[in-house]
Order: structure tokens, then C-alpha cells, then sequence
């Protein structure tokens, strides 16, 4: 007679933790346990993207999940970054009387973000005592992970460590941007946009757009920017940083 | 209120996002796909002038609500680089955050300067 129950965790766990659901469901939950935090102490710093991130990292060293099997359900979320970017045009719409009028201060700032990003990452990397390679892995990473990642590649970087360094930049700009400009004295809506933008990518716009939607749609085109003035970029101040 | 308007929405935000990855590849541009699909998008709104309450603003402004929790998995990737990460810890952590500090204070103090050189502040 075949019995009616078994017991059978060993596949049970196989199965959850190479399913997309498991992942899913981990990020979508960290996520929102993120927000509660965020909410519920007030504490700027505590970025839900942080909590949730060091949520799901923590939780995938605890059970010895691979990062990959992550990524089965993982890549369901971050797929809607694409659509996203694409989202970001709105602030930028509804902004528009600000942003047509400061085609100046736009441009001036996303090409000093850049060479500056871009020059302090090689020679700072460099003085710390890296190699060459580790130099050009940093090179790009201001700019937003699909830019950086294949601009690493294409200098001979190492493009998966690029793409964590960006993700760090980025989160860093999201968590204590907004206090570093303060301390700086940078009132200005337009200027605090445009250095999240240049500094910290999409992760430091979604932060900008917390704080004002000026803000957010000025970072979001000094994002845009940025990706493309650090392509364009990188391979000529290499020329000079040799 | 129906949740159609959500649904058209997010049928632009894909289509402009279609439109800008083809374009890129058929042009060989060195911008992702998404950064010119915003353009596009940009140029849809520019011209549609849509109402707060229209699909064509519902739709994005729910992702852009949740927008941190689309760079989590990404994030989570930073834990399959943590022994690389922790080997070369010192130069990786001084080159990031220096360069990040000061690409941060150079674009907003520049800027800065130059709103208030120009006139009119936005705060």
C-alpha cells in the first residue's frame, strides 16, 4: 500500500531553493520589511534598498544559497528596472519648466561629475596600492550598472566587480548623499539632483525622488547623462591616466 | 477605479523600452536601451500632455514608487563578490567611497555655484 504522507525535506528544500518562488517572495518580503523600518524610525539612513539588500545577502550566506539560485526568482524584480528607467521620464515631464532652462548647469555639472568620478577612482585605487586591473574595474562605476558593466569589459576591467561597485556607489548615495551636499551647503533642488545623478546613478535618484521631485527629475537626466558622458569618457581619460 | 489605466501604463513603459533596446542595436549607440526608452517615453508625454489621473502617469509613477526594491537583486549580488571584495578591501574601499565622495561634491558645489551665478534658485 502507498502511504497517504511522507517526509520528505531534503527535496522539499532542493526544490524551494532553486524555484523563482523562493527569491521572489525573500525579495518582495525584505523589501517591505525594509519600508516598515524606514517608516517606522524615521532614520533616513536606513534606506529600505539597504535593509532589504543586507536582508536577503544575510539570509543567502545563513542557508548557503548560490547568488545564482537567487537569481532564478531575483531576476523576475529586477527585469522592471528597465521599464523603470523608462518611468523616470515622468518627473522629467512634470519638471520641465525647471529643466529647459538649465541646460548650463546640467551639462557643466554631468561632465565635472564624470571626469572627476572617473579620474579620483583610477588614481585613488591606484595610490591605495591596486594593480592595474582592480584601477579599471573602478574606472566606470559611477555610471549606471548596464554602462559600467560594459565599459568594464571593454577597458579590461572585471565587469562582474564593477557591477558590485556600482551597486555600493549607488546605495552609498542613497543612504548619506543628502548629507554630505547638506554639510557641503548645496541648497539648491536642481544642483542636489544632478550630483545624486552623477555620483550614485538610479539608486541615488530613488532617493532624490523622496526628498523632491525636482530633485528626482534633475538626477534622473543627470543619470541618463552621466551613462552616457562615462562611455564616451573613460577610454579617453585612460589615455592621460596611464 | 479600474486598474486598467496601470495596465496601459506599463504597456508604454515596455514599448518605449522595446523601442530604445532595438534602437540601440540597429544604431550600435553607447547608451543602454532604457536611458534612450526614457527619451522616447519623455517625448510621449511632451506631446500627449496626459492628466495626473491618465494611464500614461499612473502606471509609471506605481514603479517609481518601489523603485529601490528593483535594485535588490542586484544589490544581493554584492554577497557573491564579498571574498574578492574582503582580498583587496583596502584600495577597493578608498577608491570607491574617496571617489564617490568626491565626484558627489564637485558636481553639487559646481552646480551650485553656477544656479546661483546664473540667478533664480529652486529649493
Amino acid at each position: 500500500m502507498i502511504p497517504l504522507v511522507g517526509w520528505h525535506p531534503h527535496e522539499t528544500w532542493t526544490w524551494l531553493t532553486t524555484s523563482p518562488l523562493l527569491g521572489l517572495t525573500l525579495t518582495v518580503g525584505a523589501y517591505a520589511a525594509g519600508r516598515w523600518v524606514h517608516r517606522r524610525t524615521g532614520n533616513a539612513l536606513l534606506q529600505p534598498v539597504l535593509v532589504a539588500v543586507v536582508l536577503v545577502g544575510g539570509a543567502l550566506l545563513l542557508a548557503d544559497v548560490p547568488y545564482g539560485d537567487y537569481l532564478n526568482g531575483g531576476r523576475f524584480v529586477a527585469f522592471w528596472l528597465g521599464p523603470a528607467t523608462v518611468a523616470l521620464a515622468l518627473p522629467l515631464h512634470e519638471e520641465w519648466h525647471l529643466v529647459r532652462r538649465a541646460a548650463v548647469p546640467i551639462l557643466t555639472g554631468v561632465v565635472v561629475g564624470a571626469v572627476v568620478s572617473i579620474c579620483s577612482a583610477v588614481l585613488v585605487t591606484r595610490l591605495a596600492g591596486a594593480g592595474r586591473t582592480l584601477q579599471l574595474t573602478m574606472a566606470p562605476k559611477a555610471a549606471t550598472t548596464p554602462v559600467s558593466l560594459a565599459v568594464s569589459a571593454q577597458i579590461g576591467g572585471i565587469p562582474a566587480l564593477t557591477a558590485a561597485l556600482t551597486i555600493i556607489a549607488g546605495i552609498t548615495g542613497a543612504v548619506v548623499g543628502p548629507w554630505v551636499l547638506d554639510r557641503l551647503g548645496v541648497r539648491d533642488l536642481r544642483a542636489r539632483g544632478i550630483a545624486l545623478g552623477a555620483a550614485s546613478h538610479g539608486i541615488g535618484t530613488s532617493r532624490a525622488l523622496q526628498e523632491s521631485r525636482t530633485e528626482g527629475a534633475f538626477s534622473a537626466l543627470s543619470m541618463a547623462l552621466t551613462a552616457l558622458a562615462t562611455s564616451l569618457l573613460v577610454p579617453l581619460l585612460l589615455l592621460l591616466l596611464r | 477605479m479600474s486598474d486598467l489605466p496601470v495596465l496601459k501604463g506599463v504597456l508604454v513603459l515596455l514599448s518605449c523600452q522595446l523601442v530604445g533596446e532595438v534602437v540601440v542595436r540597429l544604431l550600435g549607440l553607447e547608451v543602454p536601451g532604457p536611458v534612450l526608452g526614457m527619451l522616447v517615453f519623455l517625448l510621449v508625454l511632451r506631446i500627449r500632455r496626459p492628466r495626473p489621473s491618465s494611464a500614461l502617469v499612473r502606471g509609471p509613477a506605481l514603479l517609481l514608487r518601489h523603485l529601490q526594491l528593483l535594485f535588490v537583486p542586484a544589490g544581493v549580488g554584492i554577497v557573491a563578490y564579498l571574498d574578492t571584495l574582503r582580498h583587496d578591501a583596502l584600495p577597493l574601499a578608498a577608491g570607491l567611497w574617496l571617489s564617490w565622495l568626491l565626484g558627489l561634491a564637485a558636481t553639487g558645489v559646481v552646480v551650485g555655484g553656477l544656479t546661483r551665478l546664473l540667478g533664480r534658485s529652486a529649493r
